[in-house]
C-alpha cells in the first residue's frame, strides 16, 4: 500500500482528484492525483506496480521470490541469519529457491491470482551478489510470463558491473538501498564490502559502495531504466544527511525516493539491534518525508514487505504457495496469462468508470461551514483505506490524514503490531499498545470500528481522542465529519479530556 | 591444510558460490568445507575467499584453528570498546 506524495503540496486538489472537475473524494483517484507531477511516460510505466503507484495497490498483487541468498555487504541493520530487517521482516527464513522453483512459483501464483503484476528479486540477500540465480529467473519469466513486469532491489555494489545485462532482461524498474552518500557516515553504517575478492572495511569500504550505488543510478539512467531509491533513517547516524542524499540522487534521475524507518530490536540479533540504536519515531519519519518530498516524489511507506511475500500489499498468502502445494498444482499457462489480460482489462475499465454518483465533494460533506484552517492528524483503523471497518486492537496499520477546513487528505499510513487477538489476551500486551500510541502521536483522534474501554483510556490520557462512531462509514467523509468537534476548543484541551462514549469490547473478528 | 567452519555459521550461502574449488557444501546445521578440496585458496586468491566474505565472526577458523574473523574484526568494534561503542549509540 504505498503512496506517492507530490511536490504539489496540499493545493485546492488534495484529497480530491485533480484533473477535470471530478467531484468526488474517491480513493480510486486519489493515487493518480499525487502521481500527477511525474511525467507522462513514467506514470504509464507504474501505473499497474503495487509498490510504486499507490492507488495501483488496491487492484494489482506482487510477488518476491527468494532466489538470493548471498550477500557482498555487511548492514548494521541486517541479521544475516534472516532475512534482510529493511528489505524484508526479519524473523523467519525464507524458503530458498532455485531460479526453475522460483519460475514454477511466480507461474503458480500467477495464474490463482490473475491481479498479478510484478514479480521483484529482493534477496534475501543481494540479487545482484547472486547474479547467476537471480538472473536466470528473470530469464525464464521473462520467456514464460512475458505480461509480469520484473524488478529487483540491490544494494548497488555489483550494479554497474551487470546494467547492461539487467538491461537485456528488460527488467524495467530497479530499486537501489542508498543510505548516504558521504563514506563517513556509510562507516558507520556498513563495516565492510566484499570487493574485488577482498573484505574492505571501514571508510574506504563505504568510499566505494557509495560510487558503486552513484555509477549504477547514472547507468541505469541513461539506459531508461526506472529506479527507486530505499533509504533507512537511523537517527544520529544519516537522519540529517538523508536530506542531501535526496538531493543527489533526485538529480541524477532517481524517479522515486522511499523513506524507510530503521528496524532495530535486540531480538533481531543485528549490530544495532544489539547496541540499542534506536528506531526514528513517526514524527521524525514523517519530518523528513516531508522535507524530501520538496521537488521529488517521496513514497511514504512501502510495507517493508519480506523477500518472499505474495499477494496484494499488507497481505501475505505465501503459506498457499509452498513447493508441495505448487508441485501439485495443474496450470494451463496459456489460459492463465489470459485470465490475467482479461483481470487487467476489467480492472483498467474500473479505474477509468465516472465515479459512483453517491460520492459528493469533501467540502460539502463539513456540517457546517467552517472558517477554521486548523490543521489536525487523525489516524484511521481500516483494512482496505476505504472505510473505517477495523477493531483498534486489530489494526496492524493506520492511515493517516491530515484535515483543514476544506479537504482531508491521506498523507501516511503507519505500520503497528495488532496486540489484540481476542479477548483472552486483551491487555496483556501493553507493550505493543505503547509501541501504537507512539506511532499515532501527534494524531487528534483514531477512528476506528470498535475499541475496548481500557485502551480508550490510555488513548485519551496520551491526547488522542478514539472514536467509534463511524463504523463502516467512508473515511474521508468521517473525518470532514468529526473535523468541526476535534477544532472545538474543548477538544484541543487535551487535559481535561474525559470518556465520553464507551463502546463494546472485543469480539470482533 | 585446509579452512574449516563451525558451529555459529548461519547458513547464508555467500561462501560457496565464491570456492575456487567447489570445497563448500550446503549441509545442516552449518555449511561444511571438505577437507580434501580446500587449499586455502593458493594459487588462487590472495585471501581465502569464504572467510573474506563470512559475516559471522569466529565460525570460519584456519589450517592451524585460528579464527580467521576473530571478535571486533566485522563489527569494527574490538571486544574492550564494546561498552563506549554501545553507550554512543544508546545516545543517539
Amino acid at each position: 500500500m504505498t503512496q506517492l506524495v507530490s511536490n504539489s503540496g496540499t493545493t485546492a486538489a488534495s484529497g480530491l482528484c485533480s484533473s477535470s472537475g471530478c467531484p468526488t473524494s474517491s480513493s480510486s483517484n486519489r493515487g493518480a492525483d499525487r502521481l500527477a507531477h511525474l511525467p507522462e511516460a513514467i506514470r504509464a510505466r507504474i501505473h499497474n506496480h503495487p509498490c510504486f503507484s499507490e492507488e495501483a495497490h488496491h487492484h494489482y498483487a506482487r510477488m518476491h521470490v527468494a532466489v538470493a541468498p548471498a550477500c557482498n555487504i555487511q548492514c548494521h541493520y541486517c541479521n544475516r541469519k534472516y532475512d534482510c530487517s529493511n528489505e524484508s521482516r526479519p524473523g523467519v527464513v525464507s524458503e530458498l529457491l532455485t531460479p526453475e522453483q522460483a519460475i514454477q512459483k511466480t507461474l503458480a501464483v500467477a495464474a490463482a491470482i490473475p491481479q498479478m503484476s510484478v514479480l521483484g528479486i529482493a534477496g534475501p540477500g543481494d540479487p545482484l551478489a547472486n547474479p547467476e540465480r537471480t538472473l536466470a529467473t528473470f530469464r525464464g519469466l521473462s520467456e514464460k510470463a512475458p505480461d509480469i513486469k520484473l524488478c529487483l532491489s540491490t544494494n548497488g555494489l555489483a550494479l554497474p558491473g551487470l546494467v547492461d545485462e539487467i538491461c537485456r532482461h528488460n527488467i524495467e524498474h530497479v530499486t537501489i538501498t542508498i543510505n548516504c552518500v558521504d563514506p563517513e557516515i556509510g562507516a558507520r553504517i556498513y563495516p565492510w564490502i566484499f570487493w574485488n575478492n577482498r573484505r574492505i572495511t571501514g571508510i574506504k569500504a563505504a568510499r566505494i559502495l557509495i560510487e558503486q550505488q552513484q555509477k549504477g543510478l547514472e547507468m541505469l539512467v541513461e539506459r531508461g531504466v526506472l529506479v527507486k531509491i530505499n533509504s533507512v533513517l537511523i537517527p544520529g547516524v544519516n537522519d540529517r544527511h538523508l536530506r542531501e542524499v535526496s538531493r543527489v540522487v533526485k538529480a541524477k534521475g532517481a524517479f522515486l525516493h522511499n523513506l524507510m524507518p530503521l528496524i532495530a530490536e535486540p531480538e533481531h540479533g543485528t549490530f544495532f539491534g544489539l547496541m540499542g540504536q534506536r528506531s526514528p519515531t513517526a514524527a521524525e519519519l514523517q519530518t523528513l518525508q516531508n522535507d524530501c518530498a520538496d521537488g521529488m516524489a517521496v513514497m511514504r511507506h512501502c510495507r517493508q514487505c519480506r523477500a518472499d511475500a505474495v499477494g496484494m500489499l499488507g497481505e501475505d498468502r505465501c503459506a498457499e504457495f509452498t513447493l508441495d502445494k505448487i508441485g501439485a498444482m495443474e496450470i494451463d499457462h496459456d489460459a492463465a496469462m489470459q485470465r490475467r489480460a482479461e483481470t487487467r482489462a476489467a480492472i483498467e475499465a474500473k479505474r477509468l468508470a465516472p465515479p459512483s454518483a453517491t460520492l459528493v465533494p469533501i467540502v460539502t460533506l463539513m456540517r457546517r461551514p467552517s472558517s477554521a484552517t486548523r490543521t489536525i492528524r487523525v489516524a484511521v483503523a481500516s483494512s482496505d483505506g476505504q472505510t473505517i471497518n477495523q477493531h483498534f486492537g486489530h489494526a496492524e496499520e493506520f492511515f493517516i490524514y491530515t484535515a483543514d477546513g476544506a479537504s482531508v487528505r491521506h498523507i501516511d499510513t503507519v505500520r503497528v503490531g495488532s496486540y489484540c487477538s481476542g479477548p483472552a489476551d486483551c491487555g496483556e500486551q501493553s507493550f505493543i499498545l505503547d509501541d501504537t500510541i507512539q506511532a499515532l502521536d501527534g494524531c487528534a483522534a483514531v477512528l476506528c470500528a470498535r475499541i475496548g474501554i481500557d485502551i480508550w483510556g490510555r488513548l485519551e490520557a496520551a491526547g488522542i481522542m478514539p472514536n467509534g462512531e463511524h463504523a463502516q462509514e467512508r473515511i474521508e467523509e468521517a473525518i470532514a465529519a468529526v473535523y468541526p468537534e476535534l477544532t472545538a476548543s474543548r477538544r484541543l484541551n487535551q487535559s481535561d479530556a474525559t470518556p465520553t462514549r464507551q463502546v463494546r469490547h472485543g469480539g470482533t473478528r | 591444510m585446509a579452512h574449516r567452519i563451525i558451529d555459529g555459521c548461519v547458513n547464508c550461502w555467500a561462501c560457496e558460490p565464491l570456492c575456487p574449488n567447489q570445497a563448500i557444501q550446503a549441509a545442516t546445521p552449518h555449511f561444511l568445507i571438505d577437507p580434501a578440496k580446500c587449499n586455502d585458496c593458493d594459487g588462487h586468491y590472495a585471501d581465502p575467499q569464504c572467510a573474506s566474505i563470512c559475516p559471522i565472526e569466529g565460525v570460519i577458523l584456519d589450517g592451524n584453528g585460528q579464527a580467521v574473523n576473530p571478535p571486533g574484526s566485522l563489527t569494527g568494534i574490538p571486544p574492550d570498546q564494546w561498552a563506549t561503542a554501545m553507550s554512543e549509540i544508546r545516545a543517539r
